[in-house]
């Protein structure tokens, strides 16, 4: 790939011993949105101190050992609650949920569907190679209809999730998605993903070229497109986008701009100082057993 | 003539949206107002109409805080009360009530005294009122101060309107003067002397002792799915969030709730869910996180008996193995079981500096008996809860697991200190990266599983001692059976038998073996197969002689435990 890398991405370069060790198959696409990620925080300035990744489990979700950046690689499908915890005890991080398909939708499906609705500020990016890549080339819930794996050799039957309509079907406040081929667009989405107020999640088309065979860099090339003219403000319109199917749209769906969770619970009503910096009100545990008195 | 002296046992019963709620609330905060001990315990049904449930409340001249089986003055608002509570009728239980809620089979047999608390109600406008009716009727019985009736009617139904509230004192008047009327014809008599000190106490359950030690301990997230017997303390903090400006989240499944406690201790929050069994079924696999990661959560759980959605309001000290056990591999939890409502308070607070010394999940055991049990107490001495944190600031070169020789490695927390923090659910280097490194592996799991449990064991501290130290016979409790065992042990009468009540039940201080040589040891469990009994054993060697176990869903009686240790000691 032959571009230009923003300053500032050194910062974001882990010198820890284990770090060196990428457990990623040459030629995966997780190399590319490692560098479109380390892109887009240089890009919007960061410090490594100020961001945290919380993962799931998968090949995606190694991505905090490969990146300077506070980090927690947790379970299987729980990076969301993680992150959404991570975010409302510390408004002032900026936190972003990172995981596969197989982990964000499929073990952390209902997760997803409440984080929606709860509309934390996090930033979720979901590598979606349409094939579980840890545990070996299984179908994931973005396979294909037709695809044969070892564990479906009779060929996937199951109808393929389609996040971004179920994004926009649930009124998310920012729905993307992008390849990760490209990647200058891919930069500026999940800038823009990051500096959102809200929930916003971006389904990161790649190839897993160990497992996946069929979805390949060039089949990504050849069956997506980029939308132009679309209003990503506009519901309906995103709705109709996002259930294309081939040539897949790439691109912001739908942003829909609301409250955040944190901006709604009473912790940060009157006073915004992140709980870890708080103590105890005992005077008003004092008052409660007064109270009790009476 | 019925007389009671010293303490008198009132049971209400009647259907689940009868408002037996309402006469408990207004009778045990007016007698204690007026300056009576009270104790109160309900047990009901799984269902939101109908039915029977009960609710116990002792009025005393002394300090009561146990179950107990007996009753004295039953007043019966749901014709089937009767059959409900047979087993616990004496001959000395007075009925109070109306004819038409006794079942024909019970005529004749039991002492009635019949008061028209239907009509009562209706001369001041609807059958509504018999709630405040009944609750007056039994203050007037103990001549109680009408003043504190008002008030507190006052307080409830305030924001209903200054005609309900008038209405209701109307209403609570009328039985009252009834009481005081039945005392003066001799019908009933009630000798209960005042203490004036009560008056000064405060009025808790188990419920309020727990949230209010969490709020107490510096919680200031919580997040739940709701589960009965363990809502109670969701909803207390639901309640409390805007004062006490905390994080209160309703989530989608408990899974999510324990994960987001951790993401939030991750931050530096100090975070709590509260649950009961089936839910901290589905918590397990983080809590294997919590100890991988080393990743600090408290956790409440009310248990109810199992397995799986088992009784659903009832209550069991079931879930002892689950807490010990639940997760996968090896790594030290701490487990906490508080007896009185005191020490509910005083735990629960520090729960939150043992989950941030050790970054390990904490558990704090209670069960549907305990959460619903209330009475008055001193005011727990705020002062006396220590606030420490244990947070450090990432320098650079900072290691999220270093390798230290107590097995604590200091925990920083994003954001604070120039350097980051990676944490790891997989097993992992000093600085939070994956490794597979089988020399490290066994440094890491000897760290966690085996260093850091042994530092925690030689800070625990020592079960309480009720009675003589070479007593014959010890009987051992954990948890919320502590009241009924010790007013047990004292009804009793025996000096040779002691009581060693664990509220710290793992890991356990090397030191508690020694409190077992050359007794003869009696367990006591709401369970049944003496799951602490078993925890002994394998922590020590040590085999119980003798268990008493109660597993119907009902908590222990003072009666029941007393007979079964004169079982074993007679
Ligand atoms: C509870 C649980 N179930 C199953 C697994 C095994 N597992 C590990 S990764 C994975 C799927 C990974 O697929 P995906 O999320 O698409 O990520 P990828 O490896 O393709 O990046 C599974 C099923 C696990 N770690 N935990
Ligand atoms: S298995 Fe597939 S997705 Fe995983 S690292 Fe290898 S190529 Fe990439």
């Amino acid at each position: 790939m032959n571009v230009q890398l923003p300053t500032g991405r050194e910062l974001f370069e882990p010198k820890r011993p284990g770090s060196q060790d990428i457990a990623w198959c040459p030629g995966c696409g997780n190399f590319g949105i490692r560098n479109i990620l380390i892109s887009a925080l240089a890009e919007l300035n960061l410090k490594p101190n100020q961001v945290a990744i919380i993962s799931g489990i998968g090949q995606a979700a190694k991505m905090p050992h490969y990146i300077n950046a506070n980090g927690y690689h947790t379970l299987h499908g729980r990076a969301i609650p993680i992150a959404t915890g991570v975010k409302a005890a510390n408004p002032e991080l900026t936190v972003i949920a990172e995981g596969g398909d197989g982990d964000m939708y499929a073990e952390g499906g209902n997760h997803l569907l409440h984080a929606i609705r709860r509309n934390p500020d996090i930033t979720v990016l979901i590598h979606d190679n349409q094939i579980y890549g840890l545990t070996k080339g299984q179908a994931s819930p973005t396979t294909m209809k037709g695809v044969k794996t070892p564990t479906q050799p009779w060929g996937v039957f199951e109808e393929p999730f389609n996040p971004v309509a179920l994004g926009v079907a649930l009124d998310a406040s920012f729905v993307a998605r992008t390849f990760m081929g490209y990647f200058k667009e891919s930069v500026e989405i999940i800038k823009k993903a990051i500096k959102h107020k809200g929930l916003a999640i971006v389904d990161i088309l790649h190839p897993c070229v160990s497992f996946n065979k069929v979805n390949t860099y060039a089949w990504y090339r050849e069956h997506t497109y980029w939308m132009e003219d679309h209003d990503p403000y506009d519901r309906e319109a995103a709705f109709r986008r996002a259930i294309e199917s081939d040539p897949i749209p790439l691109g912001i769906f739908y942003i829909n701009e609301k409250p955040t969770f944190e901006e709604m619970v009473p912790a940060y009503r009157k006073d915004k100082t992140p709980l870890w910096k708080r103590e105890p009100k005992l005077d008003l545990v004092e008052k409660f057993f007064e109270e009790r008195k009476l | 003539m019925s007389e009671f002296k010293g303490e008198v046992s009132i049971v209400l019963g009647g259907a689940a949206g009868q408002g037996i709620q309402t006469v408990e609330e207004i009778l045990t905060n007016a007698l204690k107002k007026s300056g009576y001990h009270v104790y109160a315990n309900k047990e009901y049904m799984s269902r939101i109409r109908g039915g029977i449930n009960t609710t116990e409340i002792r009025v005393s001249s002394r300090r009561v805080r146990a179950f107990i089986k007996r009753i004295d003055i039953l007043v019966p608002f749901k014709k089937g009360t009767l059959s409900w509570v047979k087993d616990r009728l004496g001959e000395n239980t007075v009925v109070l009530g109306e004819k038409e809620n006794v079942e024909e089979e019970f005529l004749g047999k039991v002492n009635l005294v019949e008061v028209p608390l239907t009509k009562m109600a209706m001369e001041v406008g609807s059958q509504l009122y018999l709630n405040t009716t009944a609750a007056g009727l039994i203050v007037g019985l103990f001549h109680g101060d009408f003043g504190a009736v008002e008030e507190y009617i006052r307080k409830r139904f305030g924001s209903k309107g200054e005609n309900v509230v008038k209405k209701n004192i109307e209403a609570a008047k009328k039985g009252y003067e009834l009481g005081i009327k039945l005392c003066e014809e001799g019908t009933i008599r009630v000798e209960v002397e005042r203490d004036e000190k009560v008056r000064e106490e405060v009025l808790l359950t188990g419920t309020e002792a727990v949230g209010i030690g969490a709020f107490a301990g510096g919680m200031n997230f919580l997040s739940f799915y709701p589960m009965s017997p363990s809502t109670g303390v969701s909803t207390f903090a639901a309640q409390h969030a805007e004062e006490f400006e905390i994080v209160v989240e309703q989530v989608e499944d408990e899974i999510s709730a324990i994960n987001m406690a951790l993401g939030a201790w991750f931050a530096g929050a100090r975070a709590m869910v509260s649950t009961s069994g089936g839910g901290f079924a589905l918590m397990s696999e983080a809590i294997s996180l919590a100890g991988m990661a080393e990743n600090p959560v408290v956790i409440h759980l009310a248990q109810r008996p199992g397995p799986a959605t088992g009784l659903p309001t009832r209550t069991m000290q079931g879930d002892l193995n689950l807490v010990l056990y639940a997760g996968h591999g090896d790594f030290p939890r701490i487990i906490l079981a508080p007896g009185s409502l005191e020490e509910a308070f005083y735990l629960t607070a520090e729960a939150f500096n043992l989950a941030d010394k050790y970054q390990v999940p904490v558990i704090i055991l209670t069960d549907q008996y305990f959460v619903d049990t209330y009475y008055n107490l001193p005011a727990p001495d705020v002062e006396k809860v220590r606030f420490e944190r244990h947070i450090v600031e990432a320098k650079p070169g900072y290691r999220r697991y270093e390798l230290t020789e107590d097995g604590i490695s200091p925990r920083a927390v994003p954001g604070y200190g120039e350097e980051v923090v990676v944490a790891n659910g997989n097993e992992h280097d000093e600085w939070g990266d994956i490794t597979e490194d089988a020399e490290l592996t066994v440094k890491m799991q000897e760290k966690r599983a085996i260093k850091k449990l042994e530092t925690i064991k030689k800070d625990a501290p020592l079960p309480k001692l009720i009675g003589k130290e070479d007593a014959k016979y010890l009987v051992i409790a954990w948890g919320s059976t502590l009241h009924v065992v010790e007013e047990a042990i004292e009804k009793l009468g025996r000096e040779d038998v002691a009581l060693l009540h664990f509220s710290w039940v793992y890991p356990l201080n090397p030191k508690v073996r020694e409190f077992f040589e050359d007794k003869v040891l009696i367990d006591v469990e709401n369970n049944i197969t003496g799951q602490f009994a078993e925890l002994l054993k394998k922590e020590f060697g040590v085999e119980v002689h003798h268990k008493i176990l109660k597993y119907d869903g009902r908590p222990f009686s003072v009666e029941e435990v007393l007979e079964g240790l004169k079982g074993v000691v007679e």
